[in-house]
């Protein structure tokens, strides 16, 4: 029997929100704690350590999320670690946005310029005091705007968590279809709750890539 | 530090020792049998054309850059045997860059501070007023709490070399400190590494400043194509160079 869309439905979709919003705090804050380990090993002075990190990157950037997510999920029931739905994708997006970030904040310690390596290396500071006191503040400036446009991204790619049954948003949208068979309708409002989400995100992006875009000299 | 030294050499201890030093970038041979031998309080300048090894040479001294054969020592510590001995030599040699390098996010008196502190292990109200001391010595007190981008270059270098010394080093190195530099920002800088070789700084400056190399270096170095071509003491350097590749150079360089 075909249900009617009302407000209950609607409430239904936003009340999915906060799973979506959950799945992408806890990815972005697992992604950015493994993206800062991969940035830093990808410009270590240790080539083994550079070439792991690498080769880490390009398996994450070279599949699709959707297969990572698969593989996680039915990978872990495989091995008996019968793993919901929520932690497969919070693993899954984790692994794929330290990648990401990784790669993004490799970039923006790569062009702190050598001298500031040299100064502080020529002082006797020592790695983690020079990556701490002067590396790291200088690239956190220029990686601001670029780690908020990814954010914009990895709430988008949240919803690819629907698939392996994570009643996030998009499968919210898909269970109230399922009901009422709009599906222009229902899927409609699913991505306009998506924009108004990301648009105020990318607007601060924007925002900050302004603030920080000229590079103090 | 020690006393002002009038003579060459006036300790007489032995601080910086090369032994046949040898450096490849690739297949180019950047540093060919280097030896040299500086000695404390000893002020030594180092000219030669681009590309000749001057900045190499000085580079592989605090180890920002390695040497592949032969033997460096600072101060009875041999260079690049153990990161120990890395971190002895680097805490002890200052260095003063052609790009200043200061650190843009800090404040000036955070830039000659940061290093007493984290490598020395300084209290921080300590280490200010040894930075303050120092900012006096470079005659720049009054711009300790801007930042590097509000200051001119010469400015900047001066701050470089504050902050290079309030590690209190037994070595400073120059490289190329004044050719970023505007013109008439040149004299501030000279007249500052003029003072410090006064008080009987050791220093080592690669520059092509030749009226600093006069007035206080106690030996010349001339090098080409990654080998010490000829050294003295500037007076008889200037006067009656031996060799054809530095009469050449200098011919292009003194045009008067």
């Amino acid at each position: 029997m075909i249900r009617q869309f009302t407000s209950a439905e609607f409430m239904f979709l936003l009340m999915a929100v906060r799973w979506t919003l959950l799945l992408s705090a806890i990815a972005f804050v697992g992604g950015a704690l493994g993206g800062v380990l991969v940035a830093l090993a990808r410009t270590a002075p240790y080539a083994w350590l550079r070439a792991t990190a690498g080769t880490y990157i390009q398996i994450f950037q070279g599949t699709p999320l959707l297969m990572q997510l698969f593989l996680v999920f039915f990978g872990a029931n495989l091995f008996g670690a019968a793993v919901d739905p929520l932690t497969a994708a919070a693993i899954g997006l984790t692994l794929n946005g330290a990648a990401f970030l990784g790669e993004i904040w490799r970039g923006c310690i790569q062009a702190i310029p050598k001298g500031q390596w040299e100064a502080s290396t020529a002082l006797g500071l020592h790695y983690v005091t020079r990556m701490k006191e002067i590396i790291l503040p200088q690239a956190a400036k220029i990686a601001v705007a670029p780690t908020v446009g990814f954010l914009v991204l990895l709430v988008k790619s949240t919803s690819l968590a629907s698939i392996i049954g994570f009643v996030e948003l998009t499968r919210a949208g898909q269970i109230v279809n399922n009901a009422t068979f709009r599906p222009f309708l229902v899927f409609g409002i699913v991505a306009a709750i998506y924009f108004v989400l990301c648009w105020p995100l990318s607007l601060y992006s924007r925002h900050l890539e302004k603030k920080f875009g000229t590079v103090s000299r | 530090m020690t006393s002002p030294s009038t003579a060459p050499g006036a300790t007489g201890a032995v601080m910086i020792r090369m032994e046949k030093v040898e450096k490849w970038y690739g297949t180019y041979h950047a540093l060919q049998d280097i030896n040299l031998t500086v000695t404390s309080g000893e002020r030594i300048v180092i000219c030669g054309p681009s590309g000749s090894g001057k900045s190499t040479l000085i580079r592989c001294i605090n180890a920002l850059e390695h040497h592949q054969g032969g033997r460096i020592e600072v101060d009875g510590t041999e260079v690049g045997a153990s990161s120990k001995g890395l971190d002895k030599v680097r805490a002890e040699v200052g260095m003063v860059f052609q790009s200043f390098n200061l650190f843009p996010h800090l404040t000036v008196l955070q830039n000659c501070t940061l290093a007493p502190r984290k490598v020395r292990g300084i209290a921080p109200k300590e280490a200010e007023a040894i930075a303050m001391k120092y900012l006096e010595r470079v005659r720049i007190p009054e711009q300790a709490n801007k930042y590097p981008g509000q200051l001119s270059g010469g400015q900047q270098q001066r701050v470089a070399i504050a902050r290079a010394l309030c590690m209190t080093p037994k070595v400073m190195l120059f490289d190329e400190p004044t050719s970023a530099l505007d013109p008439e920002m040149v004299k501030e800088v000279l007249d500052t590494m003029i003072s410090l070789a006064q008080d009987g700084m050791t220093m080592i400056c690669v520059t092509h400043e030749m009226g600093f190399a006069r007035q206080v270096a106690d030996r010349v170095i001339f090098m080409d194509k990654g080998e010490i071509v000829e050294q003295g003491p500037p007076e008889t350097f200037f006067a009656n160079p031996t060799n054809e590749r530095t009469r050449t150079f200098l011919g292009q360089i003194l045009h008067h």
